[in-house]
């Protein structure tokens, strides 16, 4: 399932193959535990964790809640309980401090599926115009509040395939499942990243908490770059790396609230232009940006 | 000038995307919209966990989490796949298939972390998951005049919730016929009798309450009741009859009919 782009012609890469591979290995290993987690706590009766990622229960004590749903809920004219409430503050706190689409990237398993697509695409070469805007998540996000708004229930979640996905791997809903199937072939023939980078409205939902991120990716090096273009191929959402990469008066950090901070665009660039850090490091390895002031 | 065209090209273009999109995502509203609405009742043989609120305001506060399911020590609950007949998610179970357990801790209810299993619900016997209705007489064997019972015996709240009515037996003219007749004030809709039929095809069925029920109208007064109620008669009590005799005569309407003074 570890999916890479080798399709780098400017640079011959000296890098050993781990570091190449870094930041995708520990994304996929976060996402893998995290599904087996869930899945495996209630084999070994050590409940672990109980429920799926709409809402979960660790230690018997702390309760998760993805905000998506307690907004939902609440525009579909629910009284939100105190647990809900927790369970929703905690989740929120933990996205605003690493940033909203670390769920796309680290924990969401349908990102398995789209990341691999998006490899496919690059090795066969499949080339389609986009058939949507980016923005059009928004408005899907906007009509899941009308709706629910509208209808008194939560209709999206009738057929969000992000939770369907989710849940069908956890409880075993084979059909369900099956899902991630059809998102796989939906982006390996529809066009690049179709489903996280332009439709999905839950990554919409956390690219809202990526505004106040805490933890950014730099191209604090990009001195160095050369052009290759691997970052661009390889990122599934592109437009987040163009402002900083060579615009030069800008701060080095990447405030697109798209980025997932998946790394790969650490991981693939031979010159080490970009590293993890946070959204108030505006250094750089040159000398042409100091003035750290004129952005607080 | 070039630069005001192409500002125009790519005004234009998105505008046109803007419009192109905001079409796409309304028809998937409008899809999903009517599809929301007819997804709002829970399929006749499906039944939610003990303590569920009413089926659109479940709808609108179970968030799918499954923590109810896997809280339940019978494996009797399970979540919607996509083409089950419950709402995507949402927990359900067949009672046919298997029924409640009625726990007295109710594991599920304490589960649900977002109240749509309703908290205010501690005691088992007081859930209404549906209501079991005798629906087929023309196949339940005790109607037939035979002493099944099953249905009565399986029920948690025997003699409560199902009780035998004896009635004669006009086939036979010299049995009786032991009708199971099910309680609504007690019956909890588990779903054991529906379980246990033992026809091929449940001769009682467990229905959602709205379906099982009927409701008199809210200007209907029933004498009896109010004057229950009221401790006395509503209406002028008659006055006694009295005949219109001559002076020196009554009569007695115990039986002694007229008498003279």
């Amino acid at each position: 399932m570890i999916t890479a782009s080798i399709n780098s012609t400017t640079s011959q890469t000296q890098r050993h193959w781990l570091l190449r591979y870094k930041w995708l290995i520990l994304r996929r290993t976060s996402q893998f535990s995290i599904l087996s987690l869930f899945i495996l706590s209630p084999m070994t009766d050590s409940w672990f964790i109980k429920g799926n990622l709409s809402s979960s229960l660790v230690l018997n004590s702390i309760p998760l809640t993805d905000p998506y749903l307690l907004i939902q809920s609440f525009f579909a004219g629910h009284s939100v309980t105190a647990t809900v409430l927790i369970g929703t503050a905690i989740v929120s706190l933990f996205y605003l401090t690493v940033g909203g689409r670390v769920y796309c990237s680290w924990v969401c398993p349908v990102n398995i599926a789209t990341d691999t697509a998006g490899w496919l695409r690059r090795k066969l070469k499949i080339k389609s115009a986009s058939l949507f805007i980016k923005s059009t998540r928004y408005w899907l996000l906007g009509i899941s509040f009308l709706l629910a708004f509208i209808s008194g229930t939560l209709a999206w979640e009738l057929v969000n395939p992000v939770t369907i996905i989710q849940r069908g791997l956890i409880s075993g809903l084979w059909i369900s499942a099956l899902l991630l199937l059809v998102i796989f072939i939906f982006d390996l023939f529809m066009s690049r990243d179709a489903w996280c980078g332009h439709i999905c409205p839950v990554g919409a939902f956390y690219s809202l908490f990526g505004r106040f991120g805490f933890v950014r990716i730099s191209a604090y090096n990009r001195q160095d770059c050369d052009d290759c273009m691997d970052c661009y191929s390889v990122c599934p959402e592109q437009q987040v790396i163009k402002p900083v990469l060579k615009n030069t008066d800008n701060s080095p950090v990447i405030t697109g609230i798209n980025c997932t901070n998946c790394g790969r665009c650490i991981d693939v660039c031979d010159k080490n232009v970009f590293k993890v850090t946070n959204r108030f490091n505006h250094s750089t390895t040159s000398n042409e940006f100091h003035s750290q002031e004129s952005f607080q | 000038m070039s630069n005001t065209a192409l500002s125009n090209t790519a005004r234009r273009r998105f505008l046109i995307e803007t419009a192109r999109t905001v079409c796409g995502v309304s028809l998937v509203g409008f899809g999903l919209g009517v599809y929301s609405q007819n997804a709002r009742s829970l399929s006749i043989t499906s039944l939610r966990p003990p303590g569920a609120l009413a089926e659109k305001d479940f709808l609108a506060a179970c968030v799918r989490c499954g923590l109810c399911v896997q809280d339940c020590p019978y494996d009797i609950l399970k979540l919607a796949d996509i083409i089950d007949q419950a709402a995507t998610g949402t927990p359900f179970f067949e009672a046919r298939n298997i029924p409640c357990e009625m726990c007295e801790d109710i594991p599920c209810v304490k589960a649900c972390p977002s109240n749509a299993l309703d908290k205010s619900l501690t005691n088992i016997d007081d859930s209404r998951m549906g209501l079991a209705v005798l629906i087929d007489k023309e196949t339940c064997l005790n109607f037939q005049g035979l002493r099944c019972d099953v249905c009565h015996r399986v029920c948690p709240l025997i003699n409560e919730a199902i009780t035998l009515e004896p009635i004669h037996n006009t086939r036979s003219k010299k049995h009786a016929l032991f009708l199971p007749v099910v309680h609504s004030d007690k019956c909890t809709g588990c779903g054991k009798c529906e379980h246990a039929c033992v026809l091929e095809q449940a001769a009682i069925k467990v229905l959602p309450v709205s379906v099982a029920k009927g409701q008199i109208g809210h200007h209907y007064r029933l004498g009896w009741k109010e004057k229950e109620k009221a401790g006395q008669s509503l209406v002028t009590p008659d006055s006694e009859h009295k005949y219109n005799l001559p002076e020196g005569l009554n009569y007695d309407h115990a039986g002694e009919g007229l008498v003279r003074d």
